[in-house]
């Protein structure tokens, strides 16, 4: 005998319900390397706000931050310092590569400017323009939302 | 204050400084042999007729096919009565050495490091004459001439430099050394 009303439960997996909680609240570290970086930070202001999306909460400590948007051109001598902030940043962590010097070195291919930041980093999201509209770093992070939502939370290693 | 009078008093100061004037548009500039130019300087800070107190910057020049290849521009600065001063050495490409004027003006001693670590001209008697802008394990130096724009050098990320305790001392016993006061 079915009850005539509706069971208030809904019924997911671990994984689903764990990828849910992480990409609704992305925490992005706070590293600005060139100009990238200010319309990163208008996209954190009111204009854009990506509260909007859960990822406002930008932190200055990497230890609670879980996305790092590489904003800029990466110079050689910079590259060790943000492999380090990489590396003390706890897992999961994803990698925005914001801009066309982040990605390829953009205009400066030369001799200073790491022509790449994925050379250094395990890059998720490559976001292209010089430097990106806001809306196009909102898209990247929605993107990214979107790949983190397809990630397993348990079973395997990130790749 | 006119280059004829900045010569004179200069050979006032250091005779036989071998001191010349060289044209220029916008402020008076001149050529000074590399070995004299420890003395020039002092007379240029000290002498009452120049008091040229200030150092504001140091910078490198290379003319690569022509021969003296380099050249370090001094720009000083007279405070008492307002002038400014440039003061060019010319060195030779295959090793190339000016003395260091850190002894007379102190803020000579990061302009110094940052020509040496772009041009390759050493400082002689500069006391911690190391890279300023680029690594420290960096090959070469970026603003010759000779110099390659794009290098096939695999990116250093996995090692960021680390000084011990006791190079970290070390290197601020030294400047508190360099700037005279005591420990």
């Amino acid at each position: 005998m079915a009850p005539d009303f509706e069971i208030p439960v809904l019924t997911t997996t671990v994984d689903k319900m764990a990828q849910w909680a992480r990409r609704s609240s992305i925490w992005p570290v706070t590293l600005g390397l060139a100009c990238c970086a200010i319309e990163m930070m208008s996209m954190a202001a009111s204009r854009y706000d990506i509260s909007r999306f859960g990822a406002e909460v930008f932190r200055a400590s990497p230890r609670q931050a879980d996305l790092m948007i590489v904003a800029g051109r990466l110079s050689r001598k910079m590259a060790p310092a943000v492999r380090r902030i990489y590396d003390q940043m706890p897992e999961p962590k994803w990698v925005i590569s914001m801009g066309a010097c982040a990605s390829c070195g953009g205009v400066f291919d030369n001799y200073a400017i790491v022509q790449g930041c994925d050379q250094v980093l395990p890059v998720d999201v490559f976001v292209p323009g010089c430097p990106p509209r806001p809306e196009a770093l909102l898209y990247g992070i929605i993107s990214l939302q979107r790949k983190i939502d397809q990630q397993r939370a348990f079973g395997y290693a990130r790749s | 204050m006119d280059v004829s009078a900045i010569i004179a008093a200069l050979e006032k100061a250091v005779p036989g400084s071998g001191a010349e004037a060289l044209a220029s548009i916008d402020q008076p500039a001149i050529l000074v042999p590399a070995d004299r130019l420890s003395a020039v300087c002092g007379a240029l800070r000290d002498d009452p007729a120049l008091r040229f107190a200030a150092l504001v910057d140091i910078v490198g020049v290379d003319n690569l096919p022509n021969e003296p290849r380099f050249e370090v521009n001094y720009s000083l600065v007279a405070v008492d009565v307002p002038s400014r001063l440039r003061v060019k050495v010319r060195v030779g490409g295959d090793s190339p050495r000016v003395p260091s004027v850190v002894g007379v003006w102190p803020s000579a001693g990061f302009l110094e490091r940052e020509v040496w670590d772009l041009f390759g001209v050493v400082f002689e008697g500069h006391p911690d004459l190391r890279r300023l802008l680029t690594a420290e394990d960096w090959e070469g130096h970026p603003l010759r001439k000779d110099y390659p724009v794009q290098v096939d050098v695999p990116v250093a990320f996995e090692a960021p430099t680390q000084v011990t305790e006791e190079q970290f001392r070390e290197t601020i016993r030294q400047d508190r050394r360099l700037r005279g006061a005591q420990d």
